[in-house]
């Protein structure tokens, strides 16, 4: 079973993390950059198999230089090889975009099982697994809690809005995972080592299996049009209380649109 | 006038599901809706009047038995027979949940649109279609628009305040096809019904308690007032080192992260390891009896009181403007 694991690079939660007033792109000089915690829990499923059926887990990631820490980590956890996607021409992709892109780079990976984080911490968005799926024309399976891969086919428990639900799909398919779904392993040291002689195979717009993807132009799907950060928090209003106060909290939130 | 497809959620038992009322609000603000629903059997009079009274001047039903068992999928499929009915539609909207989130992500996909997740506010400027986001616990906010021709947005879940116009629908009936590359659903396990509150580090109210509840036994106002704001429990480390609340709810640098659109903090001095669990969160409301406490520096309201006496008010005032 070939099992292909994305991997997205984000700014660590604990650091300081802002956007670029310019673009609207996330700032990456300002913090530290980490392996998004969720791709580590959706690598250890993937993991999983590989301990304990014949399994090859590529991870996939697709962003600048910088990501190449990433793919270190996730192959020093225990990853077979990489793709890492990475060319200028691709800053500032939209949803749209890097669905196209991770769908080309993927039909040159006969894979049977993509697996990826339900939502990243820094976009959050959690639609590029559903928007992948539609482009390859194959099932997804995803935000799970719980996984079972079999040898034709994935099931799971998948959390939504009136509780859950218990569904499977036949393989090839997408999933993703919640922080519910497994605890990442820590690279071993022998691991961290064996990982710079695993293979990373860089992939750009010239590349053979991306050259039905184009550049990032002004015809994107989608456009930021202003950017604009909140002074840092200062109190705001401070009463003492004079019996009315849980009243004026209601008022408050009222008006801010919270109740 | 532009007409706006808005994929409507029903409950298990196939009654309109509460991110209805907001999305058809949001889609009378700059069009005329057409309620696209998928269901597994026909729709029943009830929900189209009530639909109708939500503002839609449309219903589009999407029916069949696949509804039931396939996942995500017969909402694309809806969508798109909406659109063959109402070709004219220029906007789809739907709630920024995990199934319509997906739903419209892959219409999206299908049409080539431009898709905008969780936004927070809708306008139409100079007939763009413009959407706010809030990132980062608020931080930043962001304005963005579709280049294509049409939009496809998704609503973060709250409550939106607006005005609706009555309608009769007119109702379009389309039978449900099975699609399929669909992954199936074996069983539906509805929610525990329950002390199970809203997920701590995903809810969008929570509300969190410290020290200064006294005791375990005090500490319940906590979830009172979370219940009434349909929030999630949280508390200080001070309050789960003293046993009131469990190493679950910790909100701080060594807890929970929280980014909620309101954090309440009842009891709470805000220690700078608790301020970094929950300073990204949108509004901060906080009731101490210190006036001196660090919480009020971050607070966008504050009361200077005893949580015992204000919370009480204040949950009395949340139920009586709830009716």
């Amino acid at each position: 079973m070939k099992i292909v694991v994305l991997v997205k690079q984000v700014p660590d939660t604990w650091g300081q993390r802002a956007l670029d007033l310019q673009t609207g792109r996330i700032d990456r000089v300002l913090g530290e950059n980490v392996v998004d915690e969720i791709n580590e829990r959706a690598l250890e499923v993937g993991l999983i198999q590989q301990d304990t059926m014949e399994a090859e887990v590529i991870v996939l990631t697709m962003g600048p230089g910088s990501a190449s820490d990433a793919i270190k980590k996730s192959l020093a956890m225990g990853a077979d090889s990489a793709i890492h996607i990475n060319d200028d021409l691709l800053v500032g992709a939209d949803y749209m975009r890097t669905a196209q892109t991770i769908a080309a780079a993927l039909k040159s990976v006969p894979f049977d099982l993509l697996i990826a984080g339900d939502k990243s911490t820094d976009g959050g968005g959690g639609v590029i697994p559903a928007m992948v799926s539609e482009i390859l024309g194959i099932p997804h399976l995803t935000h799970l809690d719980s996984v079972t891969i079999e040898a034709s086919k994935v099931s799971g428990e998948r959390s939504n809005n009136n509780g859950s639900v218990r569904a499977h799909a036949t393989l090839p398919a997408v999933i993703s995972v919640t922080e519910r779904s497994a605890e990442p392993r820590y690279p071993t040291f022998r691991g961290i080592m064996k990982a710079k002689k695993k293979p990373v195979i860089s992939e750009n717009l010239s590349s053979i299996s991306l050259d039905s993807v184009s550049p990032v132009s002004d015809n994107e799907t989608t456009a930021v049009l202003t950017v604009e950060a909140r002074a840092e928090r200062i109190g705001g209003i401070k009463i003492i209380d004079e019996g009315d106060a849980g009243n004026k909290i209601a008022e408050f939130l009222a008006l801010n649109r919270l109740i | 006038m532009t007409k706006i497809l808005v994929l409507i959620e029903l409950t298990t038992e196939g009654l309109l599901a509460n991110t209805s009322k907001s999305l058809l609000i949001v889609a009378q603000s700059i069009g005329e809706p057409v309620a696209v629903v998928a269901t597994s059997a026909a729709l029943s009079n009830q929900v189209v009047s009530e639909l109708g009274a939500l503002g839609a001047g449309y219903v589009h039903v999407y029916a069949g038995e696949s509804v039931l068992t396939e996942l995500v999928s017969p909402c694309v499929s809806a969508l798109d027979s909406a659109l063959e009915t109402h070709a004219d539609a220029v906007v789809v909207l739907a709630s920024n949940s995990i199934d319509s989130r997906e739903a419209v992500a892959r219409f999206a996909v299908r049409h080539n649109t431009g898709l905008l997740t969780d936004v927070v506010a809708v306008a139409k400027e100079d007939d763009v279609i413009v959407a706010t986001h809030s990132v980062f616990g608020g931080i930043f906010t962001v304005r963005a628009q579709a280049r294509t021709s049409m939009t496809v947005l998704t609503l973060r879940q709250g409550a939106i305040e607006g005005s609706v116009e009555s309608r009769t629908p007119e109702v379009s009936t389309v039978a449900a096809l099975a699609s399929p590359t669909s992954a199936v659903i074996e069983e539906v396990i509805e929610r525990a019904s329950g002390p199970v509150g809203p997920d701590l580090a995903t809810s969008r109210v929570v509300v969190a308690g410290g020290r200064g509840l006294g005791d375990q036994e005090r500490f319940a106002l906590v979830a009172d007032l979370a219940s009434a704001l349909d929030g999630a429990v949280g508390a200080s480390r001070a309050a789960v080192d003293a046993g009131f609340a469990p190493q679950s709810a910790q909100v701080g640098q060594t807890g929970t992260t929280v980014s909620p659109e309101l954090y309440v903090a009842l009891g709470i001095s805000g220690a700078i390891q608790h301020r970094a669990g929950m300073q990204m969160s949108q509004t901060v409301v906080a009731i101490n009896t210190d006036p001196s406490a660090p919480i009020f520096d971050v607070a966008d309201f504050g009361v200077v009181g005893d949580v015992f006496k204000v919370v009480p008010q204040l949950l009395h005032a949340l139920a009586k403007r709830q009716g």
